[in-house]
């Protein structure tokens, strides 16, 4: 059992293996019968044979703290099974059928779930009588709708999931499919539930009795409270025994569900290791463009980056975009050109972090430069168009105020100013209704509309360098061509610098003037466009090419 | 906007028909001689027939329910069984009591679970260790119990606040602040302990969303980020929880007022429901089920306008 090597779940384990088997073991443990009293013993500390001392009616506290927890415990046993009987198979009937069944049960399940449990139970106790076990069954129901929920949920997910599909087709029938296929997915979040419910069961349990609403005189811990918080005043300690027991043993059970969501559910998420290769090809640096002399807008020479765990993702990358000139960031998915990317712009992941190397932004280096300093200039000089044109717009706040704050901010510009400029921005990005989109939701708007927006947005303080994360590849082929065509003429309406970081060696053909490629956090190949593209050197650029052209390269 | 409310208050009315019969439905199964209760052992068999016809107990249950909705409709909720009190004055007088508490504990919640989330969801670290403990131990030990500990310790060992009691707000302010106070804290930790974790959650969540990114790049400051988008972004799902949390408090509030000795909604449900008090009964059970629908309803109004996509035509 792995949970075994979770320390708070192997202590909260082990305290509730204790208290169960005290409790069963209740007639031998007991120095007396709990319902044993003297009055001449009345509040009397502990003596031989009494460990715990006596309360206010000269019982054994002890006798009473074990006899109490096998009524507080089997109080929440019964409330767990009516739960889990109610809950489970409704919650598999609802999530693997659908239909009527689910909108019928849902609807009895949010009903159940607007009642407040303690004012149900206080009525029912009115109606069904004083005794424990029945007010458990009530208790079961109330809490029925979480295994309802949680199941349901699962359940419904695991449905539209191929595998189960595929056993469909096979012919499976549908009892073979949820004992085979779906059992085993909602086992380890039942068993969680049965905790977190077991640890509210209790304490719901114990604030009945404690409100003087149990069976009587048999002991429970929420009687004891109540006993206690009577004689608050005179003998305060009373409260500690019966207190330990419900805290301890509620708190152990929520303690055991965080334990065993840690071993059970965290399996899935266990960090995955690096991605890329080891460090031993050391290639020798291609043909350098660059070598020499640095661009004056974007020079970057020698940048490392590297994560804790993973190692460098980026390594040695050298790279220049000269005012009025779109640079093409060639390679595959994980290759670094997404990173490389960021660190120019200065917003790395959490724990990433520019490890060697140098960046100069219009002779200003970067690297090392207060992050104060370097927020200045952003939006500003340098500024970002993403890749996924949806998630990259906040969707609270309209277009419009996404794009007046930056301005705002950023140019000092009064508000009006600022609305003006937006919609001047969104005119020259070629939206036909300016006013409309300005007033509109992120998802009021098409994707290519949304990476126009984008594009506004970056180009809203006037920035001599673009850098452009992919910035085609979530849209339609139409769109595509009317997005690049827009980039082409903007960047040469304003003489921009532009980084275009793109795995489509279409784009580059069209658009770039000179291209670097990398693979594995290095920089493979570099030329102009029309020399990569048509006499590749490196064998990964060949490969490249044959994947899109295979009719133009061979 | 206006349809969508209409809507939902159509099935919350709706939901109070179906509980109001359900609930009278049980009640009347026990079949308890109310008159003979009242009227005590001795008391003649004639004496307590008429007593019982004179309350209307001696016609069918569904009579007796068609007559009790025939009035509530009109806002007339009868008098108590056993004490002859007017049903509405009687809870009137000790809403306010409950409706203090209930208010103090939501803006306490919502405040300070939304400090410890947000500073808890940004900085991680130490914080958000601290946030993580308090969060289980909220959840762990039952509310009553920690409201026993508050008082054992600042009302009978500290004796800062009074143990038990209420003064009106208007009698002395001060002294009601000192008698709300330890009931505002002892309900406030749970509700605290998993609005916070909820917020933490979802501003963790909202950090790593693309439009974060894409707002630092266009060189906004980070607090500007955190405070106008995270946080707008991350309230919708925590608004969600503190609604649950509403309903959970109105059982905590029956405790924590017995607990404290307040003169309340929820002591009330204790005394009455246990004398078996149909008429109050009945009305505390609407009341709860309205407040909770309309409380679900706020919840909701506000989360579409924090969150335009969920927003209903």
């Amino acid at each position: 059992m792995r949970l075994l090597r979770h320390p708070l779940g192997l202590i909260s384990a082990l305290l509730l293996a204790a208290v169960v088997l005290a409790v069963l073991l209740a007639p031998v443990l007991s120095p007396q019968p709990p319902g044993l009293s003297s009055l001449r013993l009345a509040f009397e500390g502990p003596a031989a044979g009494h460990p715990l001392g006596f309360d206010s009616a000269g019982r054994d506290i002890l006798a009473r703290l074990l006899y109490g927890g096998r009524n507080t415990l089997g109080g929440a046993v019964i409330a767990l099974a009516v739960a889990l009987v109610l809950g489970v198979p409704s919650g598999l009937l609802a999530g693997y059928y659908g239909g009527w069944f689910d909108s019928a049960a849902s609807w009895v399940v949010n009903l159940v779930m607007a009642l407040p449990a303690m004012v149900v139970l206080l009525a029912s106790r009115a109606i069904l009588g004083s005794t424990v076990w029945v007010l458990m069954v009530v208790l079961g129901f109330l809490v029925a709708p979480s295994f309802f929920r949680l199941v349901r949920g699962i359940v419904a997910n695991v449905r539209r999931e191929l595998y189960v599909d595929a056993a469909k087709v096979s012919g499976l029938s549908d009892t073979r499919i949820v004992s085979r296929h779906i059992l085993i997915v909602v086992r380890a979040p039942i068993i969680i539930q049965v905790a977190l419910v077991a640890g509210i069961a209790i304490s719901l349990q114990a604030g009945l009795e404690f409100l003087g609403i149990g069976s009587g005189d048999s002991p429970t811990w929420g009687a004891m409270l109540n006993e206690a918080f009577k004689n608050i005043q005179r003998a305060p300690l009373l409260m500690l025994w019966p207190g330990l027991a419900l805290g301890l043993t509620s708190g152990a059970l929520v303690l055991l569900a965080a334990a065993l969501r840690d071993v059970l559910e965290d399996r899935a998420t266990a960090p995955s290791a690096s991605r890329t290769a080891p460090d031993a090809r050391a290639t020798s640096k291609p043909a350098a463009v660059e070598a020499g002399e640095r661009a004056h807008l974007l020079s970057v020479r020698d940048l490392a980056v590297a994560y804790p765990g993973t190692g460098e993702v980026v390594r040695g990358v050298d790279l220049d975009v000269r005012a009025g000139e779109i640079v093409g960031l060639v390679g595959e998915s994980g290759s670094g050109k997404t990173q490389t990317a960021f660190s120019i712009l200065g917003i790395l992941p959490e724990k990433g972090r520019v490890s060697r190397g140098s960046i100069s932004i219009e002779g200003q280096e970067i690297v090392g430069l207060p992050e104060r300093a370097h927020r200045a200039l952003r939006g500003t000089l340098v500024a970002y168009v993403p890749q996924e044109p949806m998630s990259n717009l906040d969707p609270a706040f309209t277009i419009g105020s996404q794009l007046v704050e930056p301005i705002r901010y950023k140019l000092g510009l009064r508000r009006a100013e600022a609305t003006r400029r937006a919609l001047d921005l969104l005119r020259l990005v070629e939206i036909t209704d300016p006013r409309r989109t300005f007033d509109s939701y992120p998802h009021e708007i098409s994707g290519g509309m949304a990476q126009r927006v984008l594009i506004a947005g970056a180009m809203s303080c006037e920035p001599k360098l673009l850098i452009a994360d992919e910035p085609t590849t979530a849209l339609d082929v139409r769109v595509q061509a009317e997005v690049l065509g827009l980039l082409r003429r903007l960047q040469r309406d304003n003489d921009l610098g532009v980084l275009l970081v793109t795995h489509n060696l279409g784009v580059v053909a069209d658009l770039c003037d000179r291209v670097a490629v990398m693979r594995e956090g290095r920089i493979v190949e570099r030329g102009t466009a029309e020399q990569v593209l048509s006499t590749p050197r490196d064998p990964y650029t060949r490969e490249l090419l044959s994947a899109v052209l295979p009719l133009e390269v061979n | 906007m206006l349809s969508f409310i209409l809507r939902r208050i159509a099935a919350g009315v709706a939901l109070l028909f179906v509980i109001s019969l359900l609930s009278y439905t049980l009640l009347s199964i026990p079949h308890i001689d109310v008159g003979r209760q009242l009227l005590g052992h001795g008391a003649a068999q004639d004496l307590v027939d008429a007593k019982n016809a004179a309350l209307g107990l001696d016609r069918p249950a569904l009579v007796q329910y068609l007559d009790w909705l025939g009035a509530a409709v009109r806002g007339d909720f009868g008098t108590s069984w056993f004490t002859s009190e007017n049903v509405l004055r009687a809870i009137a007088n000790r809403l306010p009591v409950t409706l203090s508490l209930m208010i103090g504990v939501t803006l306490v919640t919502a405040v300070l679970s939304f400090l410890l989330g947000v500073w808890a969801g940004v900085r991680r670290g130490a914080v958000d260790r601290f946030v993580q403990v308090f969060a289980v131990l909220g959840y762990a030990l039952p509310g009553f119990l920690v409201t026993l500990v508050i008082v054992l310790v600042f009302a009978v060992r500290l004796n800062w606040f009074p143990a038990i009691g209420y003064m009106g707000p208007s009698q002395s302010f001060t002294g009601w602040l000192s008698t709300v106070t330890l009931p505002v804290i002892s309900l406030s930790i749970g509700s605290i302990a998993g609005v916070a974790q909820q917020v933490r959650g979802s501003v963790i969540d909202v950090m790593r969303q693309d439009y974060v990114r894409t707002l630092r790049a266009r060189g906004l400051p980070p607090w500007r980020i955190v405070f106008v988008h995270v946080v707008r972004n991350a309230s919708a799902p925590a608004l969600a929880v503190l609604g649950m949390q509403f309903v959970g408090l109105l059982g905590g509030a029956v405790l924590v007022e017995q607990i404290f000795g307040l003169p309340g909604v929820g002591s009330m449900t204790v005394t009455y429901t246990t004398r078996g008090d149909v008429p109050i009964i009945m009305a505390l059970v609407m009341f709860t089920v309205i407040g909770v629908i309309l409380i679900n309803l706020v919840v909701d109004i506000l989360i579409g306008w924090l969150n335009p996509k969920a927003r209903i035509a």
